[in-house]
């Protein structure tokens, strides 16, 4: 199987705290990796790690490698932008830019410096479609993305982020503001995503785990306490900790 | 039932200050109208000379005075809009804390200096420098009531859209940098777009405050009521007029209802600047273009 993200004895601290210790994980190509546990386990904080998005807040402070495609993404003179182009991520919170539709999609690809129109429009079209929100909203591109829903808007967000071809795309808690309905759309989406990009999706909801991910790792106080095959860790977990977590006994 | 009263006096509050907002514009029209009874409107719109005391033909054109104010205001503005967001920008999203900590005080300390002092300021500083640069004949000059109205009015943008910038949601600046998008594009392309209606209500205000100012600029500007497009000539603003000519005038005379049409003239060019802003506000305020 082939590897996309390796960690190496990863550790990440924000001041005196080590939110992550020690993490040495895998993560597979073109397989939908969930990360599980309870609040404040790190599971935001490793994510963050892989797309070097720990790096905005000033006391961090990151030892241990993490490899993408076997190159360590902390080096010296690997860079950012390229990075964030080929890692991709969707947030908790929706958050498309107070802009038109069109213009959220189209963002990326311009700040890597296409202007061409035809092209945009192209790339615009392509992702709504992939993100499987195009018919909804394919006849009012220039309205505001403010006005769409919340589920419409993470979709929008799927879209945008597409739209500079990454190769991963890290999910935080993507469905926590939504409702049932608008989960149900997402968690489709990340099945039909799965076959060409690498994902890996943070949530605190066990079933959502189980209904979506290929492989799930279960982190405890910043430890990686359990990962494996979906199937595996839910049925038949080899830590405590582990099985106490899934069957509720704390979280 | 103590629910009940503060429900009402908050009520009250709010509209009282609406009373006497109007009460303020029926005064200025009920006494501006009746100078109209003698001059036409045409004349105090399109007349050229301002020479409310002249005792051959007295005259109440007020197009000098609104170009001194038109002139002053948009040096002013010019220097003042782009400073002040610049200034407001490296605040809010590039200072490190403690240059944070240093600037935003004086800023806020730079919007409470009584305009009388850049007033003075203007008078014996600004003026010899202007001089010097350019050996201009007029010493006051427009250019030096712009640039003084220009330092004054900065603070205030400043303050305003630093706070605008401040909160736009962290959630856009992250979904920016995710895409892989710098500090620099990020601040360009999202942080101030989305701040934009508060950077223009930052701006509106700067120019309340520019156009509504009367001692610095009475101070700074030379106070001749002539038209002669040259930055380097003396101007006499609308509000300097007011404050000039105001304690000298007889009541209830011809000039005195003159003088009152002019407040009228102001008070329509602020409201029409700030209909128009929120205008233009809701129209593009939400696609960010």
């Amino acid at each position: 199987m082939p590897v996309k993200i390796e960690t190496k004895d990863l550790t990440v601290s924000f001041g005196d705290v080590d939110a992550i210790k020690n993490v040495s994980m895998e993560i597979f190509t073109n397989r939908v990796t969930a990360i599980i546990g309870p609040s404040g386990c790190g599971k935001s904080t490793l994510i963050k790690s892989f797309n070097r998005m720990n790096d905005l807040v000033s006391n961090v402070k990151i030892t241990g490698q993490v490899l993408l495609d076997g190159e360590n993404i902390y080096g010296t003179n690997y860079d950012v932008v390229t990075l964030r182009k080929k890692v991709g991520m969707i947030f908790q919170k929706p958050n498309p830019f107070p802009k038109s539709i069109y213009d959220n999609v189209a963002y990326g690809p311009r700040i890597h410096g296409i202007h061409k129109k035809e092209i945009l429009d192209k790339i615009v079209e392509e992702n709504l479609k992939k993100a499987a929100l195009w018919h909804e909203v394919s006849d009012r591109l220039n309205s505001s993305a403010m006005d769409l829903s919340g589920g419409q808007q993470q979709r929008l967000c799927i879209a945008r982020a597409l739209a500079v071809e990454p190769e991963v795309i890290l999910m935080d808690e993507p469905c926590s503001a939504l409702d049932p309905i608008a989960t149900a759309k997402i968690e489709g989406l990340i099945r039909t995503l799965s076959r060409d990009y690498t994902i890996v999706v943070v949530t605190h909801n066990m079933q959502q785990a189980a209904r979506v991910s290929d492989y799930t790792a279960f982190l405890y106080l910043g430890k990686l306490i359990e990962y494996g095959l979906t199937k595996d860790v839910f049925e038949n977990p080899q830590n405590d900790l582990t099985e106490k977590y899934l069957t509720g006994k704390f979280g | 039932m103590k629910e009940f009263l503060i429900e009402k006096f908050l009520f009250a509050s709010s509209i009282f200050s609406i009373i006497v907002v109007t009460l303020i514009f029926l005064l200025l029209f009920s006494q501006g109208i009746l100078g109209f009874r003698e001059i036409s409107i045409i004349d105090f719109l399109f007349g050229q000379t301002w020479q409310p005391t002249s005792l051959v033909k007295a005259e109440f054109g007020t197009v000098p005075l609104v170009y001194g104010t038109a002139v002053v205001t948009s040096i002013a503005m010019a220097i003042s809009v782009p400073v002040g967001i610049a200034i407001a920008v490296y605040i809010a999203e590039i200072a490190n804390p403690i240059e944070k900590e240093i600037l935003k005080p004086i800023v806020e300390l730079l919007a409470g200096v009584p305009s009388v002092v850049y007033g003075f300021f203007a008078l014996v500083t600004l003026a010899t420098w202007i001089q010097q640069l350019t050996g201009t004949n007029s010493r006051l000059n427009a250019l030096n009531g712009g640039l003084i109205l220009a330092i004054m009015v900065i603070p205030t943008i400043v303050s305003l859209a630093e706070d605008a910038i401040s909160s736009v949601p962290r959630e856009y600046r992250e979904g920016s940098m995710a895409l892989g998008a710098s500090k620099w594009e990020t601040i360009k392309n999202v942080t101030v777009p989305s701040a934009a209606p508060g950077i223009l209500a930052a701006v509106l205000l700067g120019f309340g405050r520019a156009v509504g100012e009367t001692m610095a600029v009475l101070m700074a500007t030379g106070n001749a009521a002539v038209v002669n497009f040259n930055i380097l000539d003396s101007v006499r603003t609308m509000t300097a007029t007011i404050v000039i000519e105001t304690p000298e005038v007889a009541f209830g005379s011809l000039h005195y209802h003159a003088l009152f049409g002019v407040a009228l003239l102001l008070f329509l060019i602020t409201f029409v600047f700030n209909y128009m802003a929120g205008v233009i506000m809701r129209r593009y305020g939400r696609t960010g273009r």
